[in-house]
């Protein structure tokens, strides 16, 4: 089934607010990057991946794996919104004896979720190798990865681009979440990433970029990524931290922080537009 | 126990890998630039369609051998002890144990027995890191005939990350043939019941001569090769503190945390006897000959030797009061 643009903004509205509620629950936890990331999460779980809730280790499926785990919030909300499980679940995040731990953990049996992420610059190493080894067994599902932009400062994501444009992983497909913050400010302030899309061409991948809070301009980029060959995929994708809530849009100091009663009502309000 | 040839360990490790991949086309090996040096040659030349080459970058390395655990495949890397184990420490933990994922890590050239490529390429803290991550299993072969057979068991028996340590330098090979290997049980060499040398990696054949020169002292020591330091044999390190009360650990790695801290922490909470300690001593290694290094840093049968006496001394002193 092919949802419309209009129908995908819809749930992204939905996870948004899921994500605001569970939040709010969980009194901690990453909320502005998980807004930015959400028309992304939407597209890639309603338009671009191949699976199937019901099974979630069904071989052919595509492998999300998220590298910035402090995203956790929106990866969680979506797998709900995707059929994975109950979004009721969503309320425990954060919480002892709960699977929804602060950042991914395979270990806590969250279906859908491929690996662990939450230490900065390992998911896109991990994304190589289940690269190769779907090359290795030539089969045909692919392998998406979203990183953050601060998370480019991490050596080892270089080592990762190294090897991926080594090998020519067209099966392989990076996010790279530009909203040009991170803890202590701007990133270019910070430690300067730029240019950003120059470094990746320089490492033997094929670079997009797209408005990353944009569907239409989500899915065209997709659809696009789709037909290259012959060398690995990075969309540089430009968001804006808090998207959905214009109160909080772009602004940094959102980067890891719960909102508290009065604020998510507020945020809601925001998401819903009225 | 006689010695049949000297071999590195490493050369042990090689075989092992290949042997078991021969069984099992599951089996992935990833290069990191030394191949030849680690032995990994042996498994890159018999299966080069299930070798990638991954160049000098250990935490891309350990993710990427999470990656292809993760999809079913167990990978094996190899590389210098200092950079399989520390370079990549939080790869390691998070990517490989924290994920609970089977992959093996072959950690080589440890010890100070590396020789004159000095200090940066002696691993001595390896087994200290890696005992302390959970999830893990730590081994440590006494020569190549035991780290053929510890390979194996790492890539047929175990369902979680293995870290196996192996050295540089031709040593003694002599633990018989078809002797069995079992993860986790530590093998007794020669019985006694006056003390007990509990030794691992190399320094299992100087505690073998160390054990040669107590009898000739009418001291009856026995040696316990402990080749699995996690999961540990709790049992065997009991049962030589209550019938021994005297243990002397020997190994090629620093004191602090190493394997005989792994074997005091089980002592002090279950059976305290007499115990002294035989390592490098919370300091950097340098250039120099094996055997060289091996005497001056107190790494030979000899201070195990020395280490008996104070051991015996203090066991007696408690006795007497
Ligand atoms: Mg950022």
């Amino acid at each position: 089934m092919i949802l419309s643009v209009k129908e995908l903004r819809e749930i992204a509205k939905t996870i948004r607010i899921n994500v605001v509620n569970a939040l709010l629950n969980a009194g901690s936890g990453h909320l502005g990057g998980s807004l930015g990331l959400t028309d992304i999460f939407t597209a890639l779980y309603f338009h671009e991946l191949k699976y199937d809730p019901k099974n979630p280790k069904w071989e052919q499926r595509d492998r999300f794996v998220l590298s910035i785990g402090h995203v956790a919030p929106v990866l969680y909300a979506t797998l709900a919104q995707a059929g994975y499980f109950s979004t009721s679940e969503l309320s425990s995040l954060r919480k002892l004896g709960s699977m929804l731990q602060g950042h991914p953990a395979i270990s806590h049996n969250v279906p859908g979720l491929e690996t662990t992420a939450g230490s900065l610059g390992q998911g896109l190493s991990i994304a190589v190798g289940m690269a190769l080894a779907a090359k290795h067994q030539k089969a045909g599902h692919r392998i998406f990865s979203i990183l953050g932009d601060g998370e480019l400062q991490e050596g080892s994501v270089w080592e990762a681009a190294m090897a991926a444009g080594h090998y020519k992983l067209d099966n392989l497909r990076v996010i790279v979440d530009r909203n040009r913050v991170q803890i202590d400010g701007s990133t270019e302030d910070v430690m300067g990433v730029e240019p950003l899309v120059d470094k990746w061409k320089a490492f033997n991948w094929n670079v997009l970029e797209c408005n990353g809070n944009d569907m239409s301009d989500i899915l065209k980029i997709l659809n696009e990524a789709r037909e290259l060959e012959g060398k690995p995929v990075v969309i540089i994708a430009h968001t804006k931290m808090g998207a959905g809530v214009p109160e909080i849009e772009g602004d940094y100091k959102w980067h890891g922080k719960a909102p508290n009663k009065e604020q998510a009502n507020s945020f809601i309000k925001q998401i819903k537009g009225v | 126990m006689e010695k049949r040839d000297n071999i590195p360990t490493r050369v042990g490790f090689g075989k092992g890998v290949k042997e078991a991949a021969s069984r099992n086309e599951k089996v992935i090996g990833l290069g990191a630039d030394i191949t030849g040096s680690v032995n990994m040659n042996f498994f890159a030349d018999a299966f080069p369609d299930r070798f990638y080459s991954l160049g000098i970058a250990e935490q891309n390395i350990t993710g990427v051998a999470a990656g292809w655990a993760l999809e079913g495949f167990i990978p094996v890397m190899a590389t210098y002890g200092v950079f399989a184990a520390m370079r990549n420490t939080d790869q390691i933990r998070i990517s490989l144990c924290y994920n609970n994922v089977h992959a093996i890590i072959g950690g080589a050239h440890a010890g100070i027995s590396v020789g004159p490529d000095g200090a940066t390429h002696q691993a001595l803290e390896d087994i200290a890191i890696m005992r302390s991550l959970p999830n893990m299993t730590v081994l440590s072969p006494c020569d190549a005939t035991q780290a053929e057979q510890a390979v194996q068991a790492a890539i047929e028996e175990i369902n979680g990350p293995v870290y196996i340590r192996f050295g540089r330098e031709a040593v003694p090979d002599f633990i018989p043939k078809g002797m069995n290997f079992e993860i986790g049980k530590g093998q007794t060499l020669i019985e006694g019941n006056d003390l007990t040398i509990i030794a691992t990696g190399h320094m299992v054949w100087e505690a073998l001569q160390a054990a040669e020169l107590l009898r000739k002292e009418h001291i009856n020591a026995r040696v316990l090769n402990l080749h699995t330091i996690k999961p540990i044999d709790k049992k065997a390190i009991i049962k030589a503190s209550t019938e021994t009360g005297a243990i002397i650990t020997a190994e090629e790695h620093q004191i602090m945390g190493g394997m005989g801290s792994a074997v005091a922490e089980i002592l002090v909470s279950e059976a305290p006897c007499a115990v002294e300690f035989v390592g490098v001593k919370d300091t950097f290694g340098e250039s120099g000959q094996p055997e060289e290094l091996m005497e001056k840093y107190q790494l030979t049968a000899k201070y195990i030797v020395k280490a008996a006496y104070k051991a015996l001394e203090k066991k007696n002193n408690e006795r007497i009061n």
